[in-house]
């Protein structure tokens, strides 16, 4: 047997930089950050664009040199490359952060417990924050969210499925279909709804009425979405499973599906994203009740962006303190529903 | 390195003054090669105590193995037992995995690949590999796969007709492809799709070619089209290759390598000349293994 030596070896990483390496990045960005703010103050450019490109400028420059001269030209490309990237991904970040910061800022100052615990019903919107709540708004979005998940992800994946495994007859169609859907405005949605249900069926403005007008946004999201997801699935896989004897729905359901079950769960997450701030396709659909409404089928309901809306509408400073309000927690449901559903949906994985 | 002064008594090591084939040189070689400073010649390569991890799991345990230039070895061994891990530390493929980590050295012409300051893109261009699975480029056609290697590092072709046709004829995969160069590569079958992987290593021209089972996808002509192939360019590049085929060790490599993982990490059991490894192996294990006994 081998001769084992006690000595112990340590897992290393010598591909990743060290601090000392990191160093020297870190002193050229603070060198181009004194060199934006020099030619800032000694020339007649002003303002934080400025400063921001010119920053852009030196520390593109002065990185992809450093790299060159060690490594030479096509390092120095791939640096600039790199710091091009970077910034891009900055500039998307930037009014995405600056648009939380105000939403947490400004709306922090209207939460308060009783928030979540009354309604506006025997309030009014201009009385001081400290009356009233949005617990009928909240129980309203939570609804709509709800049923619109229920009737949008079954058939977007469904469509999906129809479009990627089987590609059955009028494939075509509906993929044009579905595209011409994802451009339909928010507001056309609420008016068919209003037109072809509300006003012809027994069924009247409720949260059910509202979930429909805003399947009809979600479902060409979900689909879309869902169908690049499947697409990735590799076709040896498909062939494996029919090689093995599967029938096509065997194989699409418990291989396929599976396969691009994160994916399926990212289409969910993008369609709630893309109707859970939605404000028009409400309007006609919901009545926007103040009252508090546990049945989301019958009578009129209230929804977090329209109370937001009314509170802006109104433009006191009571409302519109409201209204930031409504907004954050509007945005920490949608967060919460998306960790949930990463946490949910990423936990089989992981125990396989 | 603490490890390259411990590593374990079977192991033996390569090394230029070894070429005589003799086990008692090679057996005289295994402590000489060790020390530092006495590298072999030439564009070796010369593995140094390599562990390699993969999150918690120890993959592979304290291999030193030295490649002399211009020499093929073959690596061999049960699945699962490191040598594709181990292969790809040579050219710092392994880093590409997240959980990744490894220990020990990789000398290239002396130097340590992984020592800082390294331009790693440089390190690959001169240790070129060819995958266990073919992987051309889908979105190039068969010529510009062939060449696609001097244009991703922004070499200078003087010649590409030439060129794209020794490498393919090098592949074994001219005849077959000289009237569609223009074609798109995913419409190749495997084998030949593997053949235009081995044509697209060739072209840049590398110090040393690491193979991991280059074969398993071709049939037998293209099998010794490539072996061919192998034995030429081992005048001008050391050739490392990895196979689960014993006939393909015994004929194209000069040195081979035995790899094991007894339940734990992957360990090189014994390394010597081919054909005394094939004949008279020293340890028991080798002995069943080359000979189809492995329990
Ligand atoms: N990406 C990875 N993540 C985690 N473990 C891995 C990974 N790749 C390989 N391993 C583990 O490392 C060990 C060695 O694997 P390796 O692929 O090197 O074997 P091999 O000798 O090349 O086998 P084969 O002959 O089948 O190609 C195995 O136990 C394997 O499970
Ligand atoms: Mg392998």
């Amino acid at each position: 047997m081998t001769l084992e030596t006690p000595v112990v070896v340590e897992p290393q990483r010598p591909w990743k930089a060290t601090p000392r390496e990191l160093a020297p990045t870190g002193y050229l960005l603070l060198a181009s950050a004194f060199a934006s703010w020099a030619v800032v103050a000694a020339t007649p450019m002003k303002g934080k664009l400025a400063y921001a490109f010119l920053f852009f400028v030196f520390g593109t420059a002065s990185l992809s040199i450093n790299k060159g001269r060690k490594l030479g030209r096509s390092a120095a490309v791939d640096s600039i490359a790199g710091s091009v990237a970077m910034t891009g991904a900055f500039l998307v970040f930037l009014p995405v952060a600056s648009i939380l910061f105000t939403t947490i800022q400004k709306g922090v100052k209207g939460l308060h417990w009783t928030l979540f615990s009354q309604t506006m019903f025997t309030a009014s919107y201009s009385d001081p924050i400290s009356k009233g709540g949005l617990l009928h708004a909240l129980v309203g979005t939570l609804y709509l969210i709800l049923i619109s998940v229920i009737v949008s992800v079954p058939m977007g994946i469904l469509t999906a499925l129809y479009l990627t495994e089987i590609k059955g007859p009028g494939s075509n169609f509906i993929q044009f279909i579905v595209q011409a859907m994802s451009g339909v405005p928010s507001v056309v949605a609420g008016l068919f709804i209003f037109a072809s249900i509300i006003v012809t069926t027994p069924v009247k403005a409720s949260a059910i009425a509202g979930a429909f007008a805003l399947s009809i946004l979600m479902i060409p999201t979900v689909t879309r979405t869902a169908q690049e997801v499947l697409l990735l699935v590799p076709m040896d896989l498909r062939e494996a499973g029919q090689a093995l004897g599967a029938t096509q729905w065997k194989t699409v359901a418990t291989i396929v599906v599976p396969a691009a079950r994160n994916g399926l769960i990212t289409a969910t997450i993008l369609g709630v994203a893309r109707i859970a701030g939605e404000t028009a396709p409400l309007l006609f659909t919901i009545g926007g009740s103040d009252k508090l409404n546990w049945n989301p089928f019958k009578d009129y309901q209230g929804a977090l962006p329209f109370y937001v809306w009314k509170g802006l509408l109104l433009g006191t400073p009571e409302s519109i303190q409201r209204a930031w309000t409504g907004i954050l927690v509007l945005l920490i449901l949608v967060l919460v529903l998306f960790i949930l559903a990463r946490t949910l949906g990423g936990r089989k994985m992981k125990s396989k | 390195m603490n490890s390259f002064d411990s590593s374990n008594g079977e192991e033996m090591s390569i090394d230029s003054a070894a070429q005589t084939n003799s086990l008692a040189s090679v057996a005289s070689a295994h402590t000489a090669a060790r020390q530092p400073g006495n590298a072999p010649m030439g564009s070796g390569l010369e593995a140094r105590g390599i562990h390699a991890w993969f999150g918690k799991h120890h993959a592979l345990e304290n291999v030193s193995l030295d490649f002399a230039s211009g020499t093929v070895t073959a690596l061999i061994g049960p699945s699962g037992c490191g040598k594709s891990t181990f292969i790809r530390t040579l050219n710092r493929m392994h880093e590409f995995i997240p959980s990744a980590a490894m220990a020990g050295e990789v000398l290239l012409d002396g130097k340590d690949i992984y020592s800082k300051g390294t331009d790693v893109t440089k390190i690959r261009l001169q240790i070129g590999m060819v995958f266990q699975k073919p992987n051309p480029f889908p979105s190039m056609t068969i010529g510009e796969n062939v060449l696609s290697g001097l244009k991703l590092a922004q070499l200078k072709m003087s010649n590409k007709e030439d060129l794209m046709q020794e490498c393919l004829e090098r592949a074994g995969l001219w005849n077959e492809v000289k009237d569609r160069l223009g074609a798109h590569a995913g419409g190749l079958s495997g084998g030949q799709q593997q053949r235009l992987c081995i044509a697209r290593a060739l072209a840049v021209k590398p110090k040393v070619l690491l193979m991991d089972e280059p074969c398993s996808a071709l049939d037998p002509g293209s099998t010794l089209r490539i072996e061919d192939t192998i034995g030429q360019l081992a005048q001008t590049m050391t050739i490392i290759i990895v196979t689960h085929n014993m006939q393909q060790a015994a004929r194209v490599s000069d040195y081979t390598a035995f790899f094991l993982s007894e339940g734990g990490p992957g360990n090189m059991i014994e390394v010597g000349p081919t054909n005394e490894m094939f004949s008279r192996p020293r340890d028991q294990r080798t002995e069943n293994y080359v000979s189809g006994r492995f329990g």
